[in-house]
């Protein structure tokens, strides 16, 4: 309910600086929901991640950029109906779902019996989203790696060298100059 | 449900895909303001919205009630599904990192085109292409 007053108010700011700062609100209500729900592991990243990196990542843009949110009101009606009728096609299909905490929903009696039965005998280690993260999907996590990895080497080449260059002002230039020393 | 009853309210059931619906509520929150907003951090923002919607969908739907984290213990018999947290822990890490590129693709549109509302880049756009 927090989240959606949060994530509302958001929605409605103009100020950049106080949306980033709710954002990092917003991320930490949602990692005391997921303590709720018992997934203790999911909390700790989302906090550290989501409430930490995050805002950090955010305030440097806002640092280099320094902008506000102009725009007065959005001003055509599209994107709302395109949003309120996705919603309702989710909604409708969340009516087929199995009710909320339900032990004999689907999703709990394919493989999460068999990681929960063998995995802490399996592998000696009593946390079983880190035996499943680390050993049975260790080839996910290895492929998760590379996915920050590339990232990591994207940003540094955006904002590497070539940004130091001087430019002409409010002109767009090529992102790549040929003649620029490599 | 408990809960209720605790803190001496009458005891009524909350609609059993009460967080699925408000989850998806939040993603459609997300969805509109990366729509509808002119400005590139806000539609970044919007993203991170729809994110941590998504995440909160998956681990509602890991919730066994009377179930405990995942972690083994020597007199719990109930745990919680840990397959969507495992799912939702590489999601996260990754949605960061789409999060970190796009911001820094900000930063430098900004330095191209001395602005980050989307109206007047295409603005600038079109004037350099005529």
């Amino acid at each position: 309910m927090f989240m959606l007053a949060t994530a509302l108010a958001i929605v409605r700011l103009r100020n950049l600086f106080a949306s980033a700062m709710l954002t990092g609100i917003y991320s930490l209500l949602a990692a005391s929901l997921f303590v709720v729900m018992d997934a203790v592991d999911v909390a700790f990243t989302e906090a550290a991640v989501g409430a930490g990196i995050s805002m950090v990542l955010f305030l440097g843009t806002l640092a280099l950029v320094k902008g506000k949110d102009r725009a007065s009101r959005p001003k055509d009606v599209l994107p709302l109906i395109v949003a309120i009728a996705t919603g309702a096609v989710l909604l409708y299909g969340t009516l087929d779902m199995p009710s909320y905490g339900d032990p004999n929903a689907p999703i709990h009696h394919h493989v999460a019996d068999l990681y929960l039965d063998e995995g802490g005998s399996e592998t000696g280690v009593p946390n079983i989203v880190t035996v499943v993260l680390a050993s049975y999907r260790g080839y996910d996590t290895l492929g998760e790696t590379t996915v920050v990895f590339t990232a990591a080497i994207a940003v540094m080449l955006l904002l590497g060298r070539a940004r130091r260059r001087p430019r002409k002002n409010g002109k767009k230039i090529d992102a790549i100059d040929p003649e620029a020393p490599v | 449900m408990e809960f209720w009853t605790e803190i001496g309210l009458p005891a009524f059931a909350l609609p059993g895909l009460l967080n699925y619906w408000v989850a998806i509520i939040l993603m459609m929150i997300g969805f509109y303001t990366v729509m509808a907003h002119e400005n590139l951090i806000k539609k970044v923002i919007g993203l991170n919205i729809f994110q941590a919607a998504v995440f909160v969908l998956y681990i509602s739907m890991a919730k066994v009630d009377g179930g405990t984290a995942p972690i083994l213990g020597d007199d719990i018999e109930v745990y919680s599904n840990p397959l969507p947290h495992v799912l939702i822990l590489t999601a996260i890490v990754v949605g960061i990192a789409t999060t970190a590129l796009g911001l820094a693709l900000i930063v430098r549109i900004r330095d191209a085109y001395g602005t980050i509302e989307e109206e007047e880049i295409r603005a600038a756009e079109q004037e350099a292409g005529t």
